[in-house]
């Protein structure tokens, strides 16, 4: 197989998991930034719709440098999904293939279910659940805690952290709810 | 008299307000010295593009990824972030061992995190969400990247949720 051929796999966890944590020393020496993404979301608030909460009135401007990275995000997803795309369907373990089978989701082509998730979708209940609720949770849940996987899981974590460790263990005991207890109803709307 | 007392307090506090509202969820609260141009943000953004991509390659913006995580099923994201906090824990020990200086000279702080009720909270609250959507913050902004639009929905929801946070903030429990 040829390098590019490679590339278009998908990529190990031995090569994406380094590369991810090194993410921390680089925004560190660039520029004395800590890692973290769900901060953007509050800036965005900060930026657009302060409406005179305190926790918005802040200079949003010297925090530009978590937009341009975020920015950066969605650039770099557009470059791995145009110049880098897998033509394989994405493979997942046949428990799972089998049990999203009952709901109707049949479709491995694209790293987000397009059959749960797409415009139509979003004036069904199930749609709506899991794009606008499931959405609101997260930056809302994010903020309440301080961070999220990066800046607690990741961030946090690196600098030994023990509310980060609490956090980190939060966000997966609500996934693990999730998954087992309430997202099978959900998928049967 | 006392009328002026508050009032004096509320200027202090607007004084001193910038530091202390961004540092109020320990993040992102380390300011430059040092005076930069808009453009010196562009390499944070070159940063985030090769992020895009191994969020993307390395299918960690990928729902099913996130099921299988939560299902036990597959150890690719178990993988992930392990190894991503083993190696931010050897750089971060390797900069506060060497005291390493950023690029500009300036030394390299890090915020310690205090403990509150929200991140337990809050905590489960993202980790529900994040079993529906599939996707933590970062994931979000990618999943539009990679041509799902429909994303923007859920990335502007969570902005909502953000700003629902800072209205109702003093109410929660801490």
């Amino acid at each position: 197989m040829n390098p590019l051929e490679v590339l278009k796999q998908p990529w190990p966890w031995y090569v994406a998991g380094p590369l991810i944590g090194l993410t921390v020393p680089t925004l560190l020496i660039l520029g004395n930034k800590s890692f973290g993404i769900s901060s953007s979301l509050r800036h965005i608030c900060a930026a657009c719709m302060p409406a005179n909460i305190p926790f918005f009135k802040y200079d949003w401007k010297k925090e530009a440098w978590n937009l341009f990275f975020v920015a950066g995000i969605l650039i770099g997803s557009i470059i791995a999904i145009v110049l880098l795309p897998n033509p394989e369907p994405i493979k997942v373990h046949e428990n799972l293939a089998n049990d999203l089978a009952k709901y109707g989701i049949t479709d491995y082509s694209h790293l987000v279910p397009l059959q749960l998730f797409n415009w139509k979708a979003l004036s069904t209940w199930r749609g709506f659940i899991l794009m606008v609720v499931g959405g609101f949770m997260v930056g809302f849940g994010t903020r309440y805690a301080g961070g999220c996987t990066s800046g607690h899981s990741i961030m946090g974590l690196s600098n030994l952290q023990l509310p980060s460790l609490i956090a980190t263990i939060s966000f997966m005991v609500g996934g693990f709810a999730m998954v087992h207890l309430i997202l099978p109803y959900i998928l049967a709307l | 008299m006392i009328e002026q007392n508050v009032q004096e307090k509320q200027t202090t506090i607007v004084e001193n307000h910038d530091f202390e509202v961004r540092s109020l969820d320990a993040m992102c609260v380390n300011t430059s010295q040092v005076e930069q141009k808009w453009y010196s943000n562009l390499k944070y953004m070159a940063v985030g593009m090769i992020f895009g991509i191994l969020f993307v390659k390395a299918e960690i913006i990928s729902w099913f990824r996130i099921q299988e995580m939560f299902r036990l099923e597959s150890f690719h994201m178990y993988g992930v972030i392990g190894s991503a906090v083993a190696v931010g824990m050897l750089s971060v020990w390797l900069i506060k061992k060497f005291k390493i200086k950023t690029i500009d000279g300036e030394p390299i702080t890090l915020q310690p995190k205090k403990f509150n009720k929200g991140q337990i909270i809050g905590g489960i609250i993202f980790g529900l969400g994040w079993g529906m959507t599939g996707a933590c913050p970062g994931p979000l902004y990618a999943q539009i990247g990679t041509g799902a639009t429909v994303i923007l929905i859920t990335l502007l929801s969570a902005i909502l949720g953000t700003w629902v946070y800072g209205f109702l903030r003093d109410k929660l429990p801490h």
